[in-house]
């Protein structure tokens, strides 16, 4: 059998990788077969925090909003959502940002509760978007941290609300300015609110604040709190 | 050691063996790759250090060019370079020529597809799909794929995929055909065309098709370690048990060793994938396996790493004569290093701290290019001189090809792992964020000349091997190397 080719196609070739498929790959997929896949639909349906996100962006960019999505509906946010995804998984991001909160390393003081597989039993994580390198933080506690103008002028240009980030600039996701994010910058920023939105404790880290609508008083420098979430102190 | 057929005097003639053209075109193309990925890497390297001179051209994203530069190293460099290794060592190892010239030029042609389909579209994908109209409604992505080290867009894979078995149906061919017991390298070949067409499948296909989810991460993991544990390692053994002996005119030191070393990683390093993603919502239990069987693959490797050492014990000299040779010690030397790293960071002790740091990308770095790059650009030393029928231009250009690839990848790989701890003890000390960005620059900085170091390496081997090729065009000059003689088995019986 060891130096034979039947020894060597069946058991080595064959055998040993459908037990290590086995073993590895149907056992997850064996326990978890009951915990159904939720659609991008249904995540959006019961998701208050995301449409909250959503319905502030329409205001923030009216006229963006308007020509690219149109109206800040559930369907559209779905849509919108898939879309951000794609530009998630195209750009790159998940190579220089993680998406889950390890038990250990003090991550739950960092980033929020401990990452379960509920959480990614959707269509959103098809491939999972675990992410195998950390260059910038951990995304999956991000949303509603920062207020939508934040991360607009941050994928605009980093460098402008975090000065020595080494994080690429991504103009293209507007159209020449910060306040003029296209539909690819619509739908990274929904995507990126929507990270950890499903969380009861959302938004997990910090005193949320609400970002003024336009029109009403200024309740407070956006980009300064921003600024100061991102010292990462445990409470 | 194996009984094999007699070398006779009716040993098929070298050129009835192997098409040489093919072998040369290939290692051609994976040069450029080479030099591609490289390019790409020091992109990505100046954005780290904030000097991107292109940062904000959205076809220059570091981005999509860092998944560039890993997918044109494993599909472009590596891949292209073992099959040209393989086109030359399988026909002369078996005494028979693949199935059909016809096909291999096929598959030749159509792998370039794939790898080129696989560049344009991480680079341009994203770019077409929101500026087309027509393309923006496909229910598929044109760009990357959100699967680590298969970010081959998902319109390539089925196309790869067929790619993968032709390769199997055109090698298997002679190795079939020969009778009786077979070679060490005739395992480790054909049980990687068997597991290169399952890891592709299983990674590209379950996590975007059919699971979801944590097991989806499951299967990433492993599709990630069976592309390094299942392609490239095999393949890359194969060939030094091919190789090693024909070069220094004696058989391994140990057959039992050759068999411990094979099933041994056969067995292993397929339940090693969901080490990649320990401390994840994956079943703890899964994740104590594959760190258990990590530890028992590093064990393996030892034995295969004492048979080499064995088998070159009294011919140590060449280390220092004989240039291939060399670089495939060195490699050696480097893969022993990455699997003693492996079985210390793939504890949980380990993981808490360094995982998603550098630490990881330095040994992904000492891997695909301390060993496999290593031993490819060995196995080109040595059968570019012996294709054109000349030897190099320049033994000078070969050493300092040879010095600066080796110093520089090691001084990356220390850099980086270094930059890991650091990294780990930064977040693990609940530090803002920004001050493990701070202090990963200067190693960043120092990973940039390190790099810079093998691409200097890399350009003299261009520069030798064009004018050892000019000096192969010119006619009645005395080159130094005759005809490839046919080869009888050299591997086993150390006869020339």
């Amino acid at each position: 059998m060891f130096e034979s080719k039947s020894g060597v196609l069946l058991v080595a070739g064959l055998g040993f990788f459908a037990f290590a498929f086995l073993s590895n790959a149907l056992v997850p997929a064996l326990m978890y077969r009951d915990l159904p896949e939720q659609t991008t639909t249904e995540l959006v349906e019961k998701n208050s925090n995301l449409m909250y996100q959503f319905e502030n962006l329409s205001h923030r960019y009216p006229e963006q909003f308007a020509k690219h999505v149109g109206e800040a509906s559930q369907e559209n946010c779905a849509e919108i959502l898939e879309l951000g995804r794609r530009v998630y998984t195209g750009e790159g991001c998940w190579h220089c940002h993680s998406q889950f909160v390890r038990p250990v390393s003090r991550e739950e003081d960092r980033w929020g509760p401990v990452s379960k597989t509920e959480e990614y039993q959707n269509e959103l994580q098809r491939p999972v978007m675990f992410g195998t390198r950390r260059v910038g933080p951990d995304l999956s506690r991000e949303g509603g941290r920062r207020a939508n103008d934040w991360h607009a002028v941050h994928f605009f240009q980093p460098t402008m609300v975090s000065h020595d980030s080494p994080m690429p600039s991504y103009p293209w996701l507007f159209e020449g300015s910060p306040d003029k994010p296209n539909k690819r910058g619509i739908a990274l920023i929904t995507y990126v609110q929507w990270l950890g939105s499903w969380l009861e404790s959302y938004p997990y880290y910090e005193n949320f604040e609400p970002t003024p609508l336009p029109g009403d008083e200024p309740a407070g420098e956006g980009e300064e709190s921003a600024e100061d979430a991102e010292v990462a102190t445990a409470e | 050691m194996i009984d094999v057929q007699p070398a006779d005097r009716s040993a098929p003639r070298h050129a009835d063996l192997v098409d040489e053209r093919i072998v040369l075109t290939y290692f051609l193309i994976a040069l450029g790759y080479l030099s591609l990925s490289m390019l790409a890497g020091l992109l990505m390297a100046m954005q780290l250090i904030r000097h991107n001179p292109l940062n904000g051209f959205e076809l220059m994203s570091p981005g999509r060019w860092r998944m560039v530069h890993t997918n044109v190293i494993a599909y472009g460099f590596l891949a292209n370079a073992f099959l040209g290794a393989l086109h030359w060592s399988v026909p002369r190892l078996m005494l028979r020529p693949v199935l059909d010239w016809r096909l291999s030029w096929f598959i030749l042609i159509a792998w370039q597809v794939v790898v080129l389909g696989t560049g344009v579209g991480i680079v341009l994908g994203p770019t077409l799909q929101a500026n087309i109209p027509a393309l923006e409604s496909l229910p598929f992505a044109l760009g990357a794929q959100g699967l680590e080290w298969g970010e081959t867009p998902v319109w390539i894979d089925p196309l790869a995929l067929a790619g993968l078995l032709l390769v199997a149906v055109n090698f298997m061919a002679p190795i079939t055909k020969s009778r009786g017991p077979m070679y060490v390298t005739a395992w480790y070949f054909m049980a990687a065309f068997v597991w290169t067409f399952l890891t592709y499948a299983m990674g590209n296909f379950l996590p975007q098709y059919s699971l979801t989810g944590t097991s989806a991460g499951a299967v990433g993991g492993l599709f990630i370690h069976d592309l390094v544990g299942l392609f490239v390692t095999p393949l890359g053994w194969g060939l030094m048990y091919y190789f090693v002996p024909v070069m220094l005119k004696k058989p391994m030191w140990s057959h039992g060793l050759s068999l411990v070393g094979f099933w041994g990683l056969a067995f292993f390093y397929p339940l090693n994938g969901i080490h990649h993603f320990l401390y994840t919502p994956i079943p703890m239990f899964l994740q104590y396996g594959a760190i258990v069987s990590t530890i028992a693959v590093e064990m393996v490797v030892t034995t295969v790493i004492v048979n080499f050492f064995a088998t070159i014990w009294g011919s140590s000299r060449a280390l220092l004569t004989n240039l291939p040779i060399r670089w495939f010690y060195t490699g050696m030397i480097f893969y022993g290093i990455t699997c003693f790293q492996c079985a210390l960071q793939t504890t949980l002790t380990f993981q808490a701290l360094i995982h998603f740091s550098d630490w990881v990308v330095g040994h992904a770095h000492l891997v695909m290019f301390g060993v496999f790059s290593m031993w490819l650009l060995g196995i080109m030393t040595y059968l570019f001189p012996r294709i054109w029928r000349t030897e190099w231009w320049s033994r000078e250009l070969c050493e300092w090809h040879y010095w600066l690839s080796a110093v520089g990848l090691f001084v990356m790989a220390l850099d980086l792992t270094l930059a890991g701890v650091f990294q780990g003890y930064y977040w693990a000390s609940l530090q803002p964020w920004e001050v493990s960005v701070e202090g990963s620059q200067p190693f960043w900085v120092v990973r940039v000349f390190a790099g810079l170091a093998m691409m200097a390496g890399q350009v003299c081997f261009f520069v030798n091997l064009y004018m050892t090729w000019r000096l192969s065009r010119e006619a009645g000059v005395s080159r130094g190397v005759p005809e490839p003689a046919p080869q009888a088995h050299l591997a086993t019986q150390g006869t020339n």
